[in-house]
C-alpha cells in the first residue's frame, strides 16, 4: 500500500511545471508557423501562368481552411492541458455528447469535401482541358539525368524515331531516324525555349526509367513514364529563364538533372529557332 | 460456461529451457518483446541512417572515418534514403506498435491466455526476423543497398545494375525482404483477427473492449487486405528482373545507348498496386497509435474516453477508406486526371474520420483531471503532431495543389508528422505506460519526461521548417544541391533542421538508458501502478504464463470507467463484478 | 451521496446510452465473446478460431490472386504487345479432376458427419489421389508449352500464365499436405471434425479459384 501511494504521488504531482511548459512550447510553435507564413520568410515565386494563378487561390483558400483550424485545435489542446491539469479537482464523468459528434462531423465533411470539390476547376484547367490546335508543339524526351526538347522545324513535322540509332554519344540522343525527311529539320536542344504569352504543348517522353518534368514558377509537375507519352500544356506569361528539375527518383545522377526554361518575346523565339535550324 | 472451465489449468505449463522460453518462444508475451527489441534495433539503425543523410545535405564534401573513399557518393546517399524509409515503414512501425505491443496485450485486454495460434505467431516473428536480415544484408552486397527508394518505382527498380549501383543484388535483396515480410505481416494479422474474433472473455463485447485493441484489430484487417497485393507485385518485379518478363518494364528501354529486350510493360502498374497496399499501410503505422493515444488520454485524464462509439467508428471508417485512396499518390504520374480528381474527393473525405477523433481527443481532455505522466505527455504529444501532420495532408490530397508540392520537402514533412513521429510518439506513450507491466519496474519519470520535451520540440524544430522550403520548392531525394541552383538558398535551413536532427537523436539515447536501466534498477511496480481499468492491470506485475494465472476473467463493463460518480476510487476495474465496486457511503 | 442499492450502483457505472455499455452480468456461452481463450485446447473457442483463421487467411490468399489477376487485366489493356495464349488442352481434363475432387471431398464429409470415419477415409483418399492428379495435369501442360516454345518471358499472356499456374499450383501443394496431415491424423490441438472441415473450407476455394483462374485464362485472354 505504502509503495503503491507512492508511484501514486508520482502519477499526479499538482505542479503547475508541466503542463504550463507543454502548452507553452505548442503555442510557440503556432506562433513561430503563423508567423512564418504571415511574415512570407520562404516565399514562393511568383507563378507565371494564368493556372499557377489559379492553383496559387486554391493553395491560399485551403491554407486559410486549415490554417485557422489548426490555430484553433493547437492552442484549444493548449488550453485544455493547462487548465484541467491535476489540482485535486474531481474529472467530469460524461461518456461524450451525441449531438456534438454528428455537428463536428458533419461541418468536417463540408469543408474538407468541398474544398476538395473547389479544387476540381483548377485541375481541370491543367489536366482535363486538352491543348488548343494551334498550341506550339514540343517534344521533351528525359533519359538518365538529361532533358532533350525536340521541335518540329519549318515543316512543322516531327520525324519518326528509331530506337535503335539512339546514341547520346554520336550526338543523336533521340534516336531520329536517318532515313525520314521529316526528322531532317528537327531541332534538338538541351533547354526548353518558347515565346510568351502563347500556349505551349509539351509531349513527355522518357527513353529509360520515370522521370518528371517540373518548373515552380508553372507550378506544373508531370512524370515523364517510358512507353507513354504525356501530354501537358501551359502559357506563360512573363519573360524569364526558369529552372526546370527532375523531381522524380531517376537514379544517382537525378539531383543534377536540370534544364532551363527561357521564356522569351516573339521575335527571340524567331530568332532562337533560326539560329537552331543552322 | 461451467466454471470449470474457468479455472482449468493453462493447456501448456510454462517452458523451462532457455531456447522454448526466450527463443522459440510460444509465450504471446515473448514474442511480443521479441517484436519490440527487433523493432528497437531496425529503429536504430534507421535514426543512425537519417543522421547521416542530414550531415550529408549540410556538409557534402565532409570525409566520414567508415566511408569507402572518405566522402559519400550520391548513389550511397540515394541508399541511405531507401534503406531509411524501408526500415522505418517495414520493421519499426509496422512490427512495434502492431506486432510488439499488440502481441502483447491484445490477448490480456481481451482476457485470452494466449493469440489464437501461438505457433503461427512464432513462425511470423521468426520470418520478421529473416526478413530483417534480408534487408540488412543488402548493405553488403555487391553494389550495395537498392537506391530506388521504398516505392522501388520500376524501371528503375526493374532493370538490374545497369540503372545504378545497387539496383542488382541489393535491389533483389531488398525484394526478398519485403517477400518475406508481407508473408510474416500476413500471418500476424491472421492470427489478431482470429484471436479477437474468437477468444474473447465472458462479456467483452467488441463494443467494451479497449480502444488499443480496435486500433490492431483494423490494423489487422488492413494488413490482411494489403500485404497479400504488395507479395504479389514483388514477385512480378523479381520475375521482370531475373526472368525477363515485362510486367512492368515497358518496350524499347534504352539505358546508357544499350537498347534493353523487353516488351511492352506498365511502370504505371507498379505503382498502382503498390500504393493499394502503401496507402493502408500508413493507417497500419498509425492506427496502433490512436488507439493507444485515446487508451492514455482517458486514462491520465481519469475520464471516460469522450464518444467511445465515434472513436471506434472511426477506426473503421479510417480503415474502410484507407483503401479507395491510394490513387493520391499518383496524381502527376500519368495516371487518368478524373480518376484522380476522384481519389482526391475520396481523400479529402478520409480526413473527416481523423477530425472526429481530434475532437474527441480534445473532448476526453476537457473537464478532466490531467496527470502528466511520460506516457501522458508522449500521448499529448501525439495529438499535437498528429493535427499538424493531418492538416498538411488536405493540401496534397488536392491535385491540383499538389501539382505544386508534389516530391517537394513538404511531402516529406507532412508524412514524417503524421505517420512517422506520431506513430513513434504512440510507440513512446505506450512503452512507458505498458514497461512496469512487461518488466514488473517503473522507467525514470524525470528521464522520460526530459526525453519527451527533446523529442517534441526537436521534431517541430525538424519538420515544421522542412514546410517551409517545401512550399517554395525545395526538392526532395538530392543527394545534394548542387545542381539546381535556386536550391541553395535553403541551405540555411537545412542546417537548422540537421542540428535539430543531431540533438534529437542524441536525446533518444536518454530513452535508450531509461529503458535498459530501468529493466533492472527501476522501483519496482505494482500491479496496476496507474490505478487504469484494463484487464492487463488486473492480473500480476509481470503477467504469469497464462496471463491470469489458472483464473480467468469476466468483464462487466466498458474499458474507461473513470470518475464514476458514487464510487470510492476514481476507476472500476473492467473485471470488478457490480456488487464488487467499493462505494462511497 | 446518499447509500444505493446494488442495483443504482449497476445503474450509474453502467447507462444505457451513449457509451460501451451491456448487459452488467457478463453474457454467457456465444454472443458476448468467446470463452476466455486458453481454458484447455479442445475448447469450442479454439475450435471455432481455426476456422475463423481459416476464413481470414482465404480472405488475405485472395487478395494475393486478385492483384495477379488486375495486374493481368491492366497489362494486358496496357500494351500492344499482347498475344493471346492457346492454353493447352490438358487444362480441360485439370479442371474437370479438381471439380470432382471437391465433389469427393464434400462426399466424405457427409460420411465424417454420420459418423462413418471408413467412408470419410475412402473418400478423402480419394480426394488427395485426384489433388495429385491434377497437380501432374498441371506439370505436363507446363512441358507442352514448353514444347510448342512458349516459356515465361515469350509473351506477357505466357508469363501470366506460368505465374496464375505456379502460384495456385503451390497452395493446391499445400492443400495436398494438408490432406494428407488430416488423413493421418493423431488428434492433439485440433479435433478431426474442426481440422477436416477446415481443409475441405480450403480445398473448395481452391478449386473454386482455379475455375475462375481457368475461365480467365480462357474466356479472358
Amino acid at each position: 500500500m505504502h509503495r503503491d501511494l507512492r508511484i501514486r504521488d508520482l502519477r499526479s504531482k499538482g505542479s503547475a511545471a508541466t503542463p504550463a511548459l507543454l502548452a507553452l512550447l505548442i503555442t510557440i510553435m503556432v506562433v513561430a508557423t503563423v508567423y512564418v507564413f504571415a511574415a512570407n520568410l520562404y516565399p514562393a515565386p511568383t507563378a507565371i501562368t494564368a493556372i499557377g494563378e489559379m492553383i496559387d487561390r486554391q493553395y491560399d483558400m485551403t491554407l486559410w481552411v486549415t490554417g485557422i483550424v489548426f490555430i484553433l485545435s493547437q492552442l484549444g489542446l493548449a488550453y485544455a492541458i493547462f487548465r484541467f491539469r491535476d489540482r485535486g479537482q474531481k474529472a467530469a464523468f460524461t461518456r461524450g455528447n451525441n449531438t456534438l459528434e454528428v455537428i463536428w462531423t458533419s461541418a468536417t465533411i463540408i469543408l474538407f469535401v468541398g474544398l476538395g470539390l473547389l479544387g476540381r476547376k483548377a485541375w481541370g484547367e491543367t489536366r482535363f482541358t486538352p491543348a488548343e490546335p494551334n498550341a506550339i508543339q514540343v517534344e521533351v524526351t528525359t533519359n538518365q539525368f538529361a532533358f532533350n526538347f525536340r521541335y518540329a522545324g519549318p515543316d512543322g513535322k516531327f520525324g519518326r524515331i528509331d530506337t535503335k540509332q539512339i546514341s547520346a554519344s554520336s550526338g543523336n540522343p533521340l534516336g531520329l531516324d536517318s532515313n525520314d525527311p521529316a526528322g531532317k529539320d528537327d531541332i534538338v536542344v538541351p533547354t526548353l525555349t518558347v515565346p510568351v504569352n502563347r500556349q505551349v504543348e509539351l509531349v513527355l517522353h522518357s527513353q529509360d526509367v520515370i522521370h518528371n518534368f517540373y518548373v515552380r514558377e508553372l507550378r506544373l509537375q508531370q512524370d515523364a513514364v517510358p512507353g507513354l507519352a504525356i501530354p501537358i500544356h501551359f502559357t506563360a506569361t512573363k519573360i524569364g529563364q526558369y529552372e526546370v528539375v527532375c523531381t522524380q527518383l531517376c537514379g544517382l545522377g537525378h539531383y543534377h538533372m536540370r534544364s532551363l526554361l527561357n521564356v522569351v518575346s516573339d521575335e527571340d523565339y524567331a530568332a532562337f529557332l533560326k539560329a537552331s535550324a543552322q | 460456461m461451467s466454471s470449470h472451465a474457468h479455472s482449468a489449468p493453462h493447456a501448456m505449463p510454462a517452458p523451462t529451457g532457455f531456447i522454448s522460453k526466450w527463443v522459440f518462444s510460444l509465450d504471446h508475451k515473448v514474442i511480443g518483446i521479441q517484436y519490440f527489441l527487433l523493432a528497437l534495433a531496425a529503429v536504430c539503425l534507421g535514426i543512425v541512417l537519417s543522421v547521416l543523410m542530414r550531415f550529408h545535405l549540410v556538409w557534402p564534401s565532409a570525409h566520414l572515418p567508415f566511408i569507402t573513399g572518405g566522402q559519400m557518393t550520391p548513389e550511397q546517399y540515394l541508399a541511405l534514403v531507401t534503406m531509411h524509409g524501408t526500415i522505418m515503414v517495414f520493421f519499426v512501425l509496422t512490427t512495434a506498435p502492431q506486432s510488439g505491443f499488440g502481441n502483447y496485450f491484445l490477448p490480456i485486454q481481451i482476457g485470452a491466455a494466449d493469440m489464437a495460434f501461438p505457433r503461427l505467431n512464432m513462425l511470423s516473428f521468426w520470418t520478421t526476423f529473416l526478413a530483417f536480415v534480408a534487408i540488412i544484408a543488402a548493405f553488403f552486397v555487391p553494389g550495395g543497398s537498392p537506391i530506388s527508394g521504398w516505392t522501388a518505382y520500376p524501371p528503375l527498380s526493374g532493370l538490374g545494375q545497369v540503372t545504378g549501383p545497387g539496383e542488382g543484388w541489393g535491389q533483389t535483396m531488398w525484394i526478398v525482404s519485403i517477400a518475406l515480410f508481407c508473408g510474416a505481416s500476413l500471418m500476424g494479422a491472421l492470427n489478431f483477427i482470429a484471436t479477437i474474433i474468437d477468444l474473447r472473455a465472458p462479456g467483452m463485447t467488441l463494443m467494451r473492449m479497449p480502444l488499443t485493441c480496435w486500433g490492431w484489430f483494423v490494423t489487422a484487417i488492413l494488413g490482411l487486405l494489403a500485404f497479400g497485393v504488395l507479395l504479389a507485385a514483388g514477385v512480378l518485379l523479381l520475375l521482370d528482373r531475373s526472368a525477363g518478363t515485362s510486367f512492368f518494364v515497358p518496350a524499347s528501354e534504352v539505358v546508357t545507348d544499350t537498347l534493353l529486350n523487353h516488351k511492352g510493360g506498365s511502370p504505371i502498374l507498379w505503382q498502382h498496386l503498390f500504393w493499394f497496399f502503401g496507402h493502408p499501410e500508413v493507417y497500419i503505422a498509425i492506427l496502433p497509435g490512436m488507439g493507444v493515444a485515446s487508451h492514455l488520454l482517458s486514462t491520465f485524464s481519469r475520464k471516460p474516453i469522450y464518444g467511445y462509439r465515434a472513436m471506434a467508428y472511426a477506426m473503421c471508417g479510417i480503415g474502410f477508406l484507407g483503401f479507395m485512396v491510394w490513387g493520391h499518390h499518383m496524381f502527376i504520374s500519368g495516371m487518368s486526371p478524373y480518376s484522380g480528381f476522384a481519389f482526391s474527393v475520396l481523400t479529402m473525405a478520409i480526413g473527416v474520420p481523423s477530425a472526429i477523433k481530434t475532437f474527441n481527443w480534445l473532448g476526453t481532455l476537457w473537464n478532466g483531471k490531467i496527470q502528466f505522466t511520460s506516457p501522458m505527455l508522449f500521448a499529448l504529444g501525439f495529438v499535437s503532431l498528429f493535427i499538424s501532420g493531418g492538416l498538411s495532408g488536405l493540401f496534397l490530397a488536392q491535385p491540383a495543389v499538389d501539382n505544386r508540392l508534389h516530391a517537394t520537402y513538404y511531402v516529406v514533412a507532412h508524412f514524417h508528422l503524421v505517420m512517422g513521429v506520431a506513430a513513434i510518439f504512440g510507440i513512446f506513450g505506450a512503452t512507458y505506460f505498458w514497461f512496469p507491466k512487461m518488466f514488473g519496474r517503473m522507467m525514470s519519470e524525470p528521464l522520460g519526461k526530459l526525453h519527451f520535451w527533446i523529442t517534441f520540440a526537436g521534431a517541430y524544430c525538424i519538420f515544421m521548417p522542412m514546410h517551409f522550403i517545401g512550399i517554395a520548392g525545395a526538392i526532395r531525394r538530392y543527394a545534394d544541391y548542387t545542381g539546381v541552383q535556386y536550391l541553395a538558398q535553403f541551405q540555411p535551413v537545412h542546417k537548422f533542421m540537421t542540428i535539430a536532427a543531431f540533438i534529437t537523436a542524441a536525446g533518444q539515447l536518454i530513452f535508450l538508458w531509461n529503458f535498459f536501466w530501468s529493466l533492472k534498477h527501476g522501483a519496482k511496480a505494482s500491479d496496476n501502478p496507474w490505478h487504469a481499468t484494463t484487464l492487463e492491470w488486473s492480473t500480476a506485475t509481470p503477467p504469469p504464463h497464462d496471463n491470469f494465472g489458472g483464473h480467468y476473467p469476466s468483464v462487466y463493463r466498458g474499458p474507461y470507467e473513470f470518475s464514476v460518480p458514487g464510487v470510492t476510487e476514481d476507476y472500476v476495474p473492467q473485471h470488478l463484478a457490480p456488487q464488487e465496486v467499493p462505494r462511497s457511503k | 451521496m446518499p447509500i444505493a442499492s446494488v442495483n443504482d450502483v449497476v445503474e450509474i457505472i453502467e447507462p444505457k446510452r451513449g457509451g460501451p455499455s451491456g448487459p452488467s452480468k457478463p453474457p454467457r456461452g456465444f454472443g458476448g465473446g468467446g470463452n476466455g481463450g486458453g481454458s484447455g485446447s479442445d475448447s469450442p473457442g479454439r475450435q471455432r478460431a481455426y476456422v475463423t483463421g481459416m476464413t481470414v487467411a482465404l480472405g488475405g490468399i485472395l487478395m494475393f490472386f486478385m492483384a495477379l489477376v488486375s495486374a493481368y487485366i491492366v497489362r494486358k489493356g496496357a500494351g500492344t504487345d499482347w498475344r493471346a495464349l492457346i492454353v493447352p488442352r490438358i487444362l480441360w481434363v485439370n479442371t474437370a479432376i479438381l471439380i470432382i475432387s471437391s465433389f469427393t471431398l464434400s462426399r466424405s464429409r457427409r460420411h465424417f458427419l454420420r459418423d462413418d470415419l471408413q467412408g470419410f477415409r475412402h473418400w478423402w483418399y480419394v480426394t488427395t489421389a485426384l489433388g495429385f492428379l491434377f497437380l501432374v495435369g498441371q506439370l505436363i501442360a507446363w512441358r507442352q508449352l514448353n514444347a510448342a516454345g512458349v516459356y515465361l518471358a515469350s509473351n506477357p499472356s505466357s508469363s501470366f500464365f506460368y505465374v496464375f499456374t505456379a502460384a495456385h499450383g503451390l497452395h493446391i501443394l499445400g492443400g495436398l499436405g494438408a490432406l494428407l496431415a488430416v488423413a493421418f491424423h493423431k488428434g492433439r490441438r485440433m479435433s478431426l471434425a474442426t481440422s477436416s472441415s477446415v481443409v475441405a473450407m480450403y480445398w473448395h476455394f481452391m478449386d473454386g479459384l482455379w475455375v475462375f483462374l481457368f475461365l480467365l485464362l480462357t474466356l479472358g485472354r
